[in-house]
């Protein structure tokens, strides 16, 4: 797989915390059997709500860096949700923090979610607010996010970090590898084994 | 030595396959449900791969999320959902997994049925493209919500790359009062420990409070691990659980199932073992419990008043704010001068025959007010079996509610059971986000299907507790 060091491109601010995948992406359009067109439909209820959602405002359209708050992607599971942000167009998001199922999500699909603090959240969100066109990088191999002359600090769990960077994120290959020792594993569970190991 | 292991670290030892070269553990997944809505995407992944499903025994499917609760004719009239159903039948049918279908006794929600069939047991690995999974550690195991990518991994070699989490007792004493169920006690500790206190942990639920817990009232309290942000929680397997499972149609018989049951108690945490974590709660300080806000956290007891907004940190006033303004509420408002539209008896979380037995006793020989819209939806087919030999279906009928066939229905509105407009539902569900039932500017406030039933006779939330023994 492609190695995943660093992302560039501009920034959408979206500084709210508990953003659940509910919202970004509402339950009527999981009627579906591919991923495909769901881009179109990402934060749809939100925006309809408030015409200044930075997904509709033009000064942030095409950008790249998701930059969010506390608990970005809790609730249900749906891949549909990042399938719907990277469709959009979001190729990474830095946050104040993550729910885990949302940020395993991301990881399957070459998205990396860093972490930042929340007072450089701000500083962040500020600085895109005021130069939108301004290119934002998230680097995952300095564990820092550039803007202009911004310049923070970030985060990620080394394995998702790595499995990134080393461009080791297929891993339904890693795991297909380990056949011979799913079966021996498969060989020790009891339960597995009407409870005779 | 003394095994510090917490039930936790020995279910997760026993299925650890190996290290990835990503640092990840690649972990064997004992049972995989799948469901209509998020496996179709990952059967073309593995036709893609050219891949079979690994262990097809090890899979069962079936269909809760798109189901019409009416009208159950095929083809659906919703077309979409029609091909969701296609798409279910022809994957089963080609990668010989076995589905419960709309036709058969077994359909329900996923989280009703696995428990129902006796599949879910005690020290195994359970996953399912779901993020209530977490119900199912009810039984003492690690049950896991996954996304479309996890569920190919898993069908393909049925494991999953996981980093593992940290594991905190939630200990909750003595006992609880009446008229307080265990959607009380779940909504509690997510109001005490946050929407995302419990990200990069396990939850292990412990105390009197669950020991005291019938397997069903376990299952709601783990059901709604994932609202707190937790990977996962469980409660500890005993007699309880072992008497539950005995006779089910999946789990073992004669010898077998002592054996099993001898090995299930074996691999619950001892008085020695060790936690990352742990968090007390004096169970009678819980109250009926009913959310204000948008999030599973935003909540108070039924006697309270919705908080202030300068109560709040500073950090979370912004959200506070938006939640009251979703909901139309204000600041220092009892929640009890809250009305309501419609009233949702359901959901993974409560729709088991003890949830309905509840809600039947506070309908029982009382009527609906006027203009409020009722649906009881039982988690699966053999819940409603049970529910109408019992005569719950006339209870609910004769005081006006809806009385429906099993699915997910208006926990999510993914079928045609949906809120219209800025519509208020009392729901036995887990979720109150924005527009989670179906109506972009619905409104959920969350509670006990006790209290949803009371809410529904007076139109207003309503302090089950005045109703209980009273008709």
């Amino acid at each position: 797989m492609q190695k995943i060091e660093n992302i560039t491109g501009r920034g959408v601010p979206l500084f709210l915390d508990d953003i659940d995948t509910d919202r970004i992406i509402p339950a009527r359009y999981l009627r579906c059997v591919t991923f495909e067109g769901l881009g179109a439909h990402a934060f749809e209820d939100d925006r309809k709500q408030d015409p200044r959602h930075p997904f509709d405002d033009p000064r942030f359209q095409g950008g790249h860096i998701l930059i969010a708050g506390r608990n970005f992607g809790c609730g249900s599971s749906r891949e549909h949700a990042p399938q719907a942000l990277m469709r959009w167009g979001i190729q990474a998001v830095v946050a104040e923090s993550f729910a885990e199922i949302f940020f395993g999500n991301c990881t399957s699909l070459g998205i990396p979610c860093v972490i930042a603090s929340r007072s450089d959240l701000q500083k962040l969100a500020d600085a895109v607010a005021a130069n939108p066109a301004m290119p934002v990088t998230v680097d995952l191999m300095k564990n820092e996010v550039r803007a202009g002359d911004l310049q923070v600090s970030c985060s990620m769990p080394d394995s998702a970090r790595s499995s990134l960077t080393t461009g080791q994120w297929d891993f339904l290959g890693q795991l297909l590898d380990g056949a011979a020792d799913i079966k021996k594993s498969a060989g020790k569970i009891p339960y597995l084994n009407h409870f005779k190991v | 030595m003394t095994d510090r292991r917490n039930l936790f670290n020995k279910v997760w030892d026993l299925h650890t396959v190996r290290t990835l070269p990503s640092g990840q553990t690649q972990i064997f997944i004992g049972w995989h449900l799948i469901h209509e809505v998020t496996s179709p995407q990952a059967f073309e992944m593995l036709r893609d791969r050219k891949l079979k499903v690994m262990y097809p025994e090890r899979t069962i499917a079936t269909v809760d999320h798109i189901v019409p609760t009416d009208n159950q004719a095929r083809p659906f009239a919703d077309a979409l959902a029609e091909q969701m159903m296609s798409a279910i039948e022809k994957n089963c049918r080609e990668f010989g997994i076995p589905l419960f279908n709309i036709n058969d006794v077994r359909q329900g929600i996923v989280h009703v049925v696995g428990p129902e069939q006796g599949l879910t047991q005690p020290g195994i690995t359970l996953v399912c493209g779901d993020s209530h999974t977490s119900t199912h550690g009810a039984f003492g195991n690690i049950s896991l919500g996954i996304g479309t990518s996890q569920v190919a991994h898993v069908l393909a070699t049925q494991t999953l790359a996981m980093t593992k989490p940290k594991v905190r007792r939630i200990l909750v004493h003595g006992e609880l009062r009446q008229g307080v169920y265990a959607k009380d006690v779940t909504l509690h500790v997510i109001r005490r420990l946050g929407v995302q206190g419990g990200v990069g942990y396990a939850y292990e639920y412990a105390g009197d409070v669950f020991d005291h817990m019938s397997m069903e009232e376990r299952m709601t309290v783990c059901n709604m691990s994932i609202e707190g942000g937790a990977r996962c929680g469980y409660v500890n397997p005993d007699d309880t659980t072992v008497e539950y499972l005995r006779g089910r149609p999946m789990a073992p018989k004669g010898d077998e199932f002592e054996k099993a049951a001898k090995w299930w108690k074996s691999i619950a945490s001892t008085p020695y073992a060790a936690f990352d974590d742990e968090v007390v709660i004096d169970g009678m300080q819980i109250e009926p419990t009913v959310t204000w806000g948008i999030n599973p956290g935003q909540s108070i007891g039924v006697s309270e008043r919705i908080p202030s907004i300068s109560s709040f940190p500073k950090t979370e006033q912004k959200g506070a704010q938006e939640a009251l303004e979703f909901m139309g509420l204000h600041e220092n408002q009892p929640i009890t001068d809250v009305k309501i539209d419609v009233a949702f008896i359901g959901s993974c979380t409560n729709s088991r025959i003890s949830d309905l037995r509840e809600a039947a006793k506070v309908v029982k020989g009382r009527k609906v007010a006027p203009g409020v819209r009722t649906l009881v939806v039982p988690g699966s087919q053999l819940v409603r079996k049970q529910a109408m030999e019992e005569g719950l279906d006339q209870i609910f009928r004769e005081a006006g509610f809806d009385w429906r066939e099993a699915g997910c229905s208006m926990c999510l509105a993914m079928n045609p059971d949906k809120l219209v407009g800025r519509e208020i539902c009392a729901s036995s569900s887990n979720r109150n986000f924005k527009g989670r039932q179906g109506s972009p500017t619905g409104r959920t406030l969350l509670m006990s299907p006790a209290m949803v039933a009371a809410a529904a006779i007076n139109g207003r939330v309503t302090d089950v507790r005045e109703m209980i023994g009273k008709n």
